[in-house]
């Protein structure tokens, strides 16, 4: 198996930027929105080559969700991009009626995702936007954990049929997965093969993930690691299949365990292989200003929760 | 085709008030007031003022759009949509029923042909006809997006970051109107949240802005006529639109107490005794 390790950080939403900018050279129906937020969602070379296919919303969140939609009706595919707090939360009902429910083809673009975006504080730390848009029905929830997944998520949803929920975050984070790889909606990533115990991650968690496998793995614990990037439609074979063999789990995400991608693995294993399962996530709290690192270990986030937990549930197999 | 007659066009609308009317009272719910008082504007605009293309098509392109933005009048739009022939009008009988393309509000996942978006949670209609017209400055397609909203519906945020946005992007495309009945479900809208000046308000978003008799089928057309020379010229065009909720049935009429209540029998009767059955029942 490839053993990760990386040359380089860089944040998720340049990759989305980055994603959008190959898009709009590649597809001529890809349009873009942004309410007042270019420079944080990297848009601005997009909007340097496309002028006339970038539309300035403003802070009016509400109107840009009815706009995207609106736009499909003639062909276009558009993408939105602000903070993730105001990708869903704010706008909840306008994603439930003009896009989800009429299945309209809008990409919601989320940056700013969860804890690590760290001083600004909890009012912009969203820790309920999976669980939100994954309870939509017709709605596709992903989250790439790395620059490179990202600007590959961001090229695979506009060959997507439908609406999506993409979300990214603000940090610089290691990039470790090939720049040459496929994004496939939907098909989860066996990252590290092992026996012993699954982790199931998402977003900023893979890494985390990946450095808990190597200090797991000098104890001689065996970990398999999965890289969960599409939430729904979650692959359920590959969640299975793994747990099969190694007979427990741990979730792992930058999220509150209520609704995010824990509860769907729970969801799985109740329903198709029961298990034991330790959910590495945010415990029904908001978060507070402080570092991304200060926070993801605060919030009990890090590599050295997704240790702990791997420990527990394996003792309760 | 020659466009219908005013005259035609009040025959029409005489038969779409007695589906709206019996379609309310066949399952005892829906909204029959505001539709009433938006009849004459529908069937003038899918059977004089708008260039439509049949089967429908979703993308919509080269043929003008409506949108209905507030979606609780839709027994009004099913019916000039059957009438105009999107479907047959014996499907109307099916509204509001289990397993039916016709929902209570407006919606797209059942097929229901001419219904390009979701709409009954109110505000979103405007954003979303706001795309569809910089869709087709894209296409380069020169047809016009008309959305119609309620005046009650203004009450909502979104309605005015549309409007904000229409003008500074200079959609002059689209032509809204607003069904300015007074009324609300709680009461008079000078009681539940006073417009005020809503014409200024308009004006001060930057839209041009032209008043019309909602219920006054020459003026709907000369209103529409109007509107449609206004586009073009870089603004936004909005038709504040007068209209008396439950038009055409004397005792539905200048009240909100018919904004969501279904005639009985009786009633029902007594409507259909004042509205001309011209095109024949569904």
């Amino acid at each position: 198996m490839t053993k990760y390790t990386y040359t380089k950080t860089q944040d998720t939403r340049s990759g989305f930027g980055d994603g959008l900018l190959e898009l709009g050279r590649t597809n001529p129906n890809v349009v873009a929105l942004c309410a007042d937020l270019v420079g944080s969602l990297k848009m601005q070379d997009f909007i340097n080559e496309f002028p006339e296919r970038f539309f300035q919303v403003g802070i009016a969140e509400a109107n840009m969700m009815g706009l995207a939609a609106g736009m499909t009706i003639g062909g276009k595919i558009p993408f939105t991009g602000t903070f993730a707090n105001f990708s869903t939360g704010r706008v909840y009902d306008q994603i439930r009626q003009s896009i989800a429910y009429s299945e309209k083809n809008v990409k919601i673009c989320a940056s700013h995702a969860g804890l690590t975006l760290g001083e600004d504080g909890a009012t912009h730390q969203i820790l309920e936007d999976i669980g939100m848009m994954k309870m939509l029905p017709h709605m596709t929830v992903i989250n790439p954990c790395d620059y490179n997944q990202t600007k590959a998520a961001t090229i695979a949803i506009a060959a997507h049929e439908g609406p999506v929920y993409l979300r990214f975050g603000r940090p610089k984070v290691p990039i470790f997965t090939p720049a040459d790889q496929k994004f496939e909606i939907g098909k989860a990533l066996k990252l590290i093969e092992g026996t012993d115990v699954t982790i199931f991650a998402t977003g900023h968690l893979v890494w985390e993930a990946i450095v808990a496998e190597a200090e797991l793995a000098k104890e001689g614990i065996s970990v398999e690691v999965i890289n969960i990037h599409t939430i729904k439609p979650l692959d359920v074979e590959a969640i299975l299949e793994s747990v099969r063999k190694t007979g427990c789990a741990v979730s792992a995400e930058e999220h509150q365990m209520n609704g995010g991608l824990g509860d769907s693995v729970a969801q799985t294993l109740a329903l198709h292989h029961p298990a034991p399962l330790e959910m590495v996530a945010v415990n029904d709290s908001f978060g507070e200003s402080g570092t991304p690192e200060e926070l993801m270990t605060k919030y009990g986030i890090d590599a050295a929760h997704i240790i702990k937990a791997a420990k527990k549930v394996m003792k309760r197999k | 085709m020659d466009k219908p007659s005013i005259e035609e066009l009040e025959r029409i609308a005489s038969q779409v008030r007695r589906d709206i009317v019996r379609m309310v009272h066949a399952v005892n719910s829906g909204h029959p007031g505001g539709s009433l008082g938006c009849t004459d504007f529908l069937t003038a605009l899918y059977f004089n003022i708008m260039e439509i293309k049949k089967p429908f098509d979703m993308n919509g392109k080269d043929e003008d759009l409506f949108f209905l933005s507030n979606g609780h009048i839709s027994p009004v739009w099913y019916s000039v949509l059957a009438r105009s022939g999107y479907f047959e009008v014996s499907e109307l009988a099916t509204f509001r029923k289990l397993n039916s393309r016709v929902q209570g509000h407006p919606a797209t996942e059942e097929g229901l042909p001419g219904i390009r978006v979701a709409s009954g949670s109110l505000g979103q209609g405007l954003s979303v006809a706001c795309g569809a017209a910089q869709a087709k400055k894209l296409n380069g397609d020169k047809h016009k997006v008309f959305v119609l909203m309620g005046d009650g519906e203004l009450d909502e945020g979104q309605v005015w970051e549309a409007a904000m946005y229409a003008a500074h992007h200079k959609i002059d495309n689209i032509i809204a109107t607003v069904d300015l009945n007074g009324q609300q479900i709680d009461g008079p809208t000078a009681k539940v949240m006073d417009l005020k000046d809503v014409k200024a308000k308009w004006q001060a978003f930057g839209w041009d802005v032209i008043e019309s008799d909602g219920n006054d089928m020459k003026s709907v057309i000369n209103a529409m006529k109007l509107a449609k020379s206004l586009s073009g010229k870089g603004k936004p065009v909005i038709n504040l639109m007068k209209t008396e909720m439950g038009a055409g049935v004397d005792f539905m009429m200048g009240s909100h107490k018919w904004h969501g209540v279904a005639p009985n029998d009786e009633q029902l009767a007594n409507a259909l005794s004042q509205l001309e059955e011209t095109l024949g029942d569904y």
